[in-house]
């Protein structure tokens, strides 16, 4: 009980253990749509367009959080309309912003010759984080569990039926657009936990576990809440007693979870099921 | 309620028909034209035909009605109001839909969105909307089937899931492509037999169809259609046996 319990009487695992619940819970609620929408690249080119914000604001003192999200919300709100016109094709417009951006900021970060400061920025810093780092993630957590819960329906329907919500009168593309802010509130909340590299990793990985293995939307955001908090809490465990690196150490438990079940589920469906084909 | 779309839902405007195109063009995005100048009315009550081979312009209609396309001249009512001011009495059944059958959700819930244009935003579906929607799958045969997941369907009960979701709607205007294309004998019986039932319930149909044993018998009017335009409209007929509500409109010309 004591190697459970130990590592959190500390408080900076205290405050680690609530941002990587916080952080779970609303990567995996998202992330089900983002891995049902093949929203993937967006979310991995979010994070990495957060960069820039995230080293401007250092440089001047500004917040980090606010910094990311000024960034992600102007590539956010640029993909919604980038994706309306038909000359750029979506992906490749990302492609080029999202690299670009990160670019940038390793540029203006490379000038000041701060590489510890860059480490956290890029792979996370889930144990340094702030009480005030835990309100705003905090806050993001509950907006997007209550948006995701008020428009259900909607965002359920144009998920899988956009050319019917269309003739009923739903704009699609508005909620496509409130998905994208979602999204990049939380990626910047995600940011801190396991950095701008592996933030799309805690987004998809556990969703996509669920999906191998539910076939109801609620059942599979619940499924990928528990895969992420797993792998979360697993995470700052091997960082206490292993010194390994905590955000990383929790992507890579989210693809062990996802291997394991990825075999399971194969292994399950050639023997339990071999009438089938 | 909070209604989708701009505008709140609008009353029929009294006598007049369920719906009229006139002079409808409509191009495809890249400027090519994709109905010319289309006219036709439908009183309520009666069934219409489009007929004529892929590519004449038959779905487009459709979805210019469905306010899926934006015509580039012409106007359509749709019981005298402009496309989007009476979507709850409007159903369209897409030929080929864009529904992503991987999605994770039941044949029951895809069923129950056919009520939501009558919910609008932040309401959920009441029990009446889930008996509503039990009452379509069995009608259509589809009760067993109601947990499934919609990908684990053959073609055929797919075609039923959708045109379930659009008879959960109510709409008294409905349209359809295809409904009875590249579907099993079965699911051709079933369909047919819902499409009388609602005829006789004095439901408007507008009716994509390649079926061309059955449609002289089964619509008042046939319009047919080729590359875009209207090559000859049958006389519109009363129905046969004619239903009592919809009388009233048997004596109305074809546009």
């Amino acid at each position: 009980m004591h190697i459970l319990l130990d590592p959190f009487t500390f408080s900076f695992m205290q405050r680690g253990l609530l941002a990587v619940i916080l952080v779970g819970i609303a990567c995996a609620t998202l992330g089900t749509y983002v891995v049902l929408r093949q929203m993937a690249f967006i979310g991995d080119a979010l994070a990495h367009t957060a960069m820039p914000g995230l080293v401007v604001a250092y440089l001047y003192g500004w917040s980090l959080f606010f910094g990311a999200l000024v960034a992600d919300l102007v590539t956010a709100l640029g993909i919604g309309a980038l994706s309306r016109r038909r000359d750029v094709r979506e992906d490749t417009a990302i492609g080029i912003l999202f690299t670009g951006m990160f670019a940038l900021g390793i540029v203006i970060m490379s000038s000041t010759r701060s590489f510890r400061d860059l480490d956290e920025m890029l792979f996370g810093y889930v144990l340094a984080v702030t009480t005030t780092d835990l309100r705003l993630m905090a806050a993001v957590t509950v907006l997007v569990l209550v948006t995701l819960m008020l428009l259900h329906k909607e965002m359920e329907l144009t998920s899988f039926d956009p050319g019917y919500a269309q003739v009923i009168g739903i704009k699609a593309a508005i909620l496509r657009l409130v998905l994208l802010v979602l999204l990049a509130l939380t990626i910047v909340s995600c940011i801190q936990v396991v950095g701008v590299v592996l933030t799309s990793g805690l987004l998809i990985t556990p969703a996509a576990t669920a999906s191998l293995v539910t076939r109801r939307l609620r059942g599979m955001m619940a499924l990928a809440v528990l895969v992420a908090l797993a792998a979360g809490v697993g995470g700052l465990y091997a960082s206490y007693y292993f010194n390994f690196a905590a955000g990383a150490s929790i992507v890579v438990l989210c693809s062990i979870l996802f291997t394991l079940v990825y075999i399971w589920k194969t292994l399950a469906d050639r023997w339990v099921r071999p009438s089938r084909t | 309620m909070i209604p989708y779309g701009r505008h709140l839902h609008h009353d029929a405007v009294p006598g007049v028909a369920a719906l009229e195109v006139s002079d409808l063009t409509v191009a495809y995005p890249d400027g090519r034209t994709a109905l010319r100048e289309v006219t036709l009315r439908v009183p309520a009550g009666q069934r219409l035909a489009l007929v004529g081979p892929n590519g004449a312009g038959k779905s487009t209609l459709l979805k210019a009605v469905a306010g899926l396309l934006n015509p580039a001249a012409g106007r359509v009512r749709i019981y005298g109001q402009p496309v989007g001011h009476c979507r709850h009495r409007v159903a369209y059944l897409a030929q080929k839909g864009e529904v992503d059958w991987r999605f994770p959700i039941s044949v029951r819930r895809l069923v129950l969105t056919g009520r939501y244009v009558h919910l609008g935003w932040l309401r959920r579906p009441r029990p009446a909307d889930r008996r509503i929607a039990e009452d379509v799958m069995q009608r259509l045969g589809i009760a067993h089937l109601a947990d499934r997941q919609i990908g684990a369907l053959s073609g055929g009960q797919q075609q039923r899931v959708l045109l379930a979701r659009a008879l959960a709607q109510e709409a008294e205007l409905l349209l359809l492509d295809e409904p009875t294309t590249a579907v099993d004998v079965d699911t051709r019986q079933v369909l047919t037999g819902v499409l009388d039932e609602l005829q006789s319930l004095g439901r408007t149909l507008v009716v994509a169809t390649h079926d061309h044993a059955r449609r002289d018998a089964q619509y008042n009017q046939i319009v047919y259609l080729r590359e875009g335009c209207q090559v000859h409209l049958s006389p519109e007929r009363p129905s046969d046996p004619p239903p009592a509500h919809s009388l009233e409109h048997n004596h109305a010309h074809p546009a």
